[in-house]
């Protein structure tokens, strides 16, 4: 405990303690020491406040490296969090008992926040360009998807200690590929995908210093994310470079990566892609998934047992994230510059836009609460988080962040995928 | 001087072929929008916006930072060497066959190379 906190602060001033105290002369070292336990002290014994996590989360603020730890039974700010970092393009997962954020830093940095105490439990840089992270089916295990070395680090959930390191090696002159479409998976698996590989690996980690990695190669031409299904057995790669997804069947991997949305952009032009969509955060409402087409003003919806095309949507720009309301009956869009103003709703039923939402300038991600009676979305050059009602789509609550970006609550601890 | 024949013999032709076409492209662009006289180095106003548009969207794919992410760094280290011509077809026009979309409804020529050259010095904006 005490020595977590040494680390901690440590960290945090960037200054070691036994340096110091070695370059004292020993009184006042002595003098150090009693004033650094008293100070110990006082800090080991403020407890954090008695309160469950489930309806707490984090906003990311991406510009000043810091997050808010928000309430969203009283949409309310709890605090604020400092020295994360670069956090723009910065993603979290929770630990299974809802207690502990784990924020991936673009600069590398792996941070695991505790909600309760407001403070950094404890903090690793793993890499040089870092894109995100999943965490195991058993709660144990945290995997870093990055850029640069390309390749998937496994770190422990508890310490952060590293455990495993994969290189996404590719191809015969031993070049290393960038990791997209990180998914956690039943079985203690995870999933990733090589985007300049055009290759997905399937790890398992069922003994987690010796993982067991099955790579499936050619399956289509620069995938730039990916997603899994929220029974876990499905994975899916979205690709960049061809009009279509594909899919690896978790419960028959031996049959292959398959093709999906084969050329849906047919005969059509492609036009120009200002950002990335993003697939994690999918939307699978009933049994149809709800996914963005790329260079298409389009979602495409599949039905997810046959796995073809029934339907698309025209949308108002390039999606980069849809997501359904947790009951399914809503499909909620944001799009990519230089629309990213806007916010459309698509009732599933008449597949339709139903109301358009302008919640400020810049919008960069929403979430919805557990069950999904409100949703907090982002508008970054506005420097606020707007909260809608979902039903009436009336401004519930405005709150202030600094250049906000991803919003993600505690209830995705006990969902795959997320 | 080698003919198109000899470039298309070579490996990876259409490569230097699209660079050709584009680096004609720009010129061309550049003689007409400098005819129209609008080839004028953008204001303190727009340095700000195209300073947040570098760093905010094209940081989308570059990084905020530069340094990098789906698409390569924009770092002096990485830019200094390649022609300021090359560099600004790529963003008023697009890379065809990468995720580089083009940049030409957003952007004027003058904004375009502005960015190019505060690129290979060094971007503004960074903490």
């Amino acid at each position: 405990m005490a020595a977590n906190l040494v680390n901690y602060l440590e960290a945090r001033l960037n200054f070691s303690l036994r340096e110091w105290l070695a370059g004292l002369r020993p009184m006042q070292a002595m003098a150090g020491v009693v004033a650094c336990s008293l100070l110990l002290a006082a800090c080991t014994t403020v407890a954090p406040p008695l309160r469950g996590t489930g309806d707490l989360g984090i906003v990311i603020e991406r510009a000043t490296g810091s997050v808010q730890i928000v309430d969203t039974t009283h949409q309310a700010l709890l605090g604020r969090v400092t020295g994360l970092g670069d956090l723009s393009h910065a993603s979290a997962v929770f630990s299974r008992d809802g207690r502990y954020a784990y924020v991936f830093g673009r600069d590398g940095g792996l941070s695991k926040i505790d909600l309760l105490r407001g403070m950094i439990e404890r903090r690793v840089m793993q890499a040089g360009n870092s894109i995100g992270g999943a965490i195991s089916q058993d709660g144990k295990l945290i995997a870093a998807q990055n850029y640069v070395p390309g390749g998937v680090k496994v770190f422990s959930a508890d310490t952060l200690a590293l455990i495993s390191d994969i290189p996404a090696t590719y191809g015969t002159a031993g070049l290393r590929s960038k990791v997209v479409g990180l998914a956690d998976a039943p079985g203690n698996r995870f999933v990733w995908s090589l985007f300049d590989a055009g290759e997905i690996w399937v790890g398992d980690f069922s003994e987690p210093s010796k993982p067991r990695i099955e790579k499936y190669k050619n399956i289509g031409r620069e995938p730039y994310d990916g997603l899994i299904t929220p029974n876990g057995r499905y994975y899916l790669a979205g690709l960049f470079g061809e009009d279509g997804m594909a899919m690896l069947d978790l419960w028959f991997p031996e049959q292959g990566v398959r093709r999906i949305l084969d050329g849906y952009g047919r005969g059509q032009e492609k036009l120009p892609v200002y950002k990335m969509p993003h697939l994690r955060g999918w939307a699978v409402a009933g049994r149809k998934a709800y996914l963005p087409a790329v260079g298409h003003h389009e979602v495409l919806v599949v039905d997810t047992e046959t796995w073809n095309e029934v339907a698309r949507i025209k949308v108002s720009s390039q999606p980069v994230f849809v997501v359904a309301r947790p009951d399914g009956r809503q499909v909620w869009v944001i799009y990519a510059f230089p629309d990213n103003g806007k916010v459309d709703v698509i009732d599933v039923e008449t597949r339709s836009i139903i109301k358009q939402l302008s919640p400020g300038r810049t919008v960069l991600h929403m979430e919805f609460t557990p069950r999904g009676e409100a949703v907090w979305i982002s508008s970054r050059d506005d420097n606020r988080v707007v909260v809608y009602d979902t039903e009436t789509f009336a401004r519930r609550k405005v709150l202030p962040a600094e250049s906000p970006s991803g919003i993600f609550f505690t209830h995705r601890a006990a969902r795959t995928g997320f | 001087m080698d003919t198109v024949a000899q470039l298309i013999a070579r490996p990876q032709p259409w490569r230097r072929l699209m660079q050709i076409l584009a680096l004609l492209t720009a010129s061309m662009a550049a003689q007409y929008c400098s005819g129209a006289g609008i080839a004028s180095p953008p204001d303190a106003v727009r340095q700000a916006q195209l300073i947040s548009l570098v760093r905010q969207d094209c940081g989308s794919c570059h990084g905020m930072t530069l340094k990098g992410g789906l698409g390569p760094a924009l770092l002096p280290q990485t830019l200094q060497d390649q022609p300021v011509a090359v560099l600004k077809s790529a963003i008023l026009h697009g890379r065809p066959g990468t995720a580089m979309p083009p940049w030409q409804r957003f952007l004027t020529d003058a904004e375009a190379e502005w960015i190019v050259v505060n690129l290979q010095k060094g971007f503004p904006g960074g903490r």
